[in-house]
């Protein structure tokens, strides 16, 4: 990174597209979330600012340490905020096609959204309280099981292949810019066989990521109460809401950048990108409201399973140039 | 603070409720429960259940505090971290009910939290069981004492 333009890339991750753009558009959705819950049980639900009032409420709340907890307890939540924004940045840049080359590629990106969940394994393990710890244990299971059919369904652009004006076309990068232009190039990855198939199982794992039903194990109000973030209260908690929020939003995006062919620099194609992302996102509200939570064994055998084979499946139709 | 700060404004319009049944008859449950149906929809006004006292700005108390719940109760309390308010939903939990002078009570829910936290602000939601219009009420007066 050149040393004149850390003005820029400090303008990208803390304004436009990451941190403070983001977070608002996070918020958002969250509240889409929240809505569109509330109307699958006929019911009004919260008015738009609501998730902003909660985080600005957690913000000011006292902050409590439980005694057997260490500094990570305190740190954790911070570092998975940052690195969800860090990730936003990275996905943002690349979808919207921002001056400055490639920032990082799929792996990168996809290390960075294994932070904050990792961060509310420790943190919660860190709390010493032993429902927090049922619930970060159950969270490590989920992130061994998901991550390998996501990563399988992510590569499958990497791998397709098209002709296009007789010869073949394979995108053969990780970098997200390089995926994007292939798909400029070639067309949308799910509109082949492969991609939907990859799609579909991105959207169950990432279900499974932002911690909702039917994977809503690790934070299990019912019988863990809230899980692995248990023992948090105030600012710490705000910082994993925060996270939440930042991956509601990033998550969608980075499946419609990888698989559905990013942003198209026109407003009918920011039009377009926009209703994908809020597609998907009902798609995760709706999946959540008429889903009954799964057993940690099921989950595993789920995504080990079938989620795998699928993803496997999309991998070899997309060699096959499918 | 003054009232007019945001994270004041904020608290009032994100109250998080922790529900304790201190060994209630589940009457005023239920009508607790009826607050979050579509017909009062008490999330309108930001209410979320809270599994966690840790996360809570409210305390929801009901039922006759046993000498089983008097200790859990006061931990639950404590665990709130700052600022707290309890509601004490229901006759019982403001004044024991029908429970006065049984032998396995430990007082009513105020007494209870105040033996631990002289200063805690409480609003009392008397009714057998209260209806949730009451219920929605006190929940206002308690917004408006925080």
């Amino acid at each position: 990174m050149e040393i004149e333009r850390l003005g820029e890339w400090l303008f990208f991750y803390l304004v436009f597209p990451g941190a403070a753009f983001t977070l608002a558009l996070g918020l958002a959705l969250s509240w889409v979330d929240r809505k569109v819950g509330a109307l699958v049980q006929w019911r009004q639900g919260p008015p738009p600012g609501q998730p902003f009032w909660d985080v600005v409420k957690l913000l000011g709340k006292e902050v409590i340490v439980p005694q057997p907890a260490w500094t990570g307890f305190l740190v954790l939540p911070f570092v998975a905020c940052a690195a969800a924004l860090l990730a936003a940045t990275l996905v943002w840049h690349a979808a919207l096609g921002l001056p400055g080359g490639a920032l990082g590629d799929l792996v990168v990106v996809f290390y960075l959204l294994a932070i904050p969940g990792l961060a509310v394994v420790l943190g919660g393990a860190a709390s010493g309280n032993p429902l927090a710890a049922a619930g970060a244990s159950r969270e490590m299971k989920l992130i061994l099981g998901y991550e390998l059919p996501l990563l399988m369904a992510l590569l499958v652009p990497v791998f397709q292949q098209r002709l296009v004006e007789g010869r073949q076309v394979a995108a053969a990068t990780l970098s997200l810019e390089g995926l994007v232009r292939f798909q400029e190039l070639a067309g949308e990855a799910v509109y082949r066989p492969s991609g939907l198939l990859a799609l579909l199982v991105a959207l169950i794992c990432c279900q499974a990521k932002l911690g909702l039903v039917p994977f809503d194990l690790a934070e299990a109000d019912t019988e863990l109460a809230e899980g692995a973030l248990l023992e948090y209260s105030g600012p710490p908690l705000a910082m994993f809401k925060l996270t939440q929020a930042v991956q509601l939003a990033t998550l969608p995006v980075l499946l419609v950048t990888v698989l559905w062919g990013g942003v198209e620099r026109s407003p009918g194609g920011v039009a377009t990108f926009g209703a994908k992302v809020l597609a998907l996102v009902t798609l995760f509200v709706l999946i959540r409201n008429t889903n009954p939570r799964v057993r940690i064994d099921q989950a595993l055998r789920f995504f080990w399973g079938p989620a795998t084979a699928v993803a496997i499946l999309a991998l070899a139709l997309a060699r096959l140039g499918w | 603070m003054p009232a007019t700060s945001l994270f004041d404004r904020a608290l009032r319009k994100s109250p998080w409720v922790f529900h304790v049944g201190t060994s209630g008859c589940n009457n005023c449950d239920i009508e607790i429960a009826d607050c979050l149906t579509p017909r009062f929809d008490v999330e309108r006004f930001g209410v979320r259940l809270v599994g966690s006292p840790r996360h809570a700005d409210i305390l929801l108390v009901s039922g006759p505090v046993s000498r089983a719940c008097r200790a859990p109760l006061q931990e639950a309390w404590l665990e709130m971290p700052r600022p707290r308010a309890a509601l004490l939903v229901g006759v019982c939990a403001c004044s024991m009910g029908a429970y006065r002078d049984a032998y396995g009570v430990a007082g009513p829910a105020d007494r209870v939290i105040r033996e631990v936290d002289p200063e805690a602000k409480l609003v009392y939601v008397p009714g057998c069981p209260p209806k949730p219009e009451t219920i929605i009420a006190g929940l206002v007066k308690l917004l408006g004492e925080l």
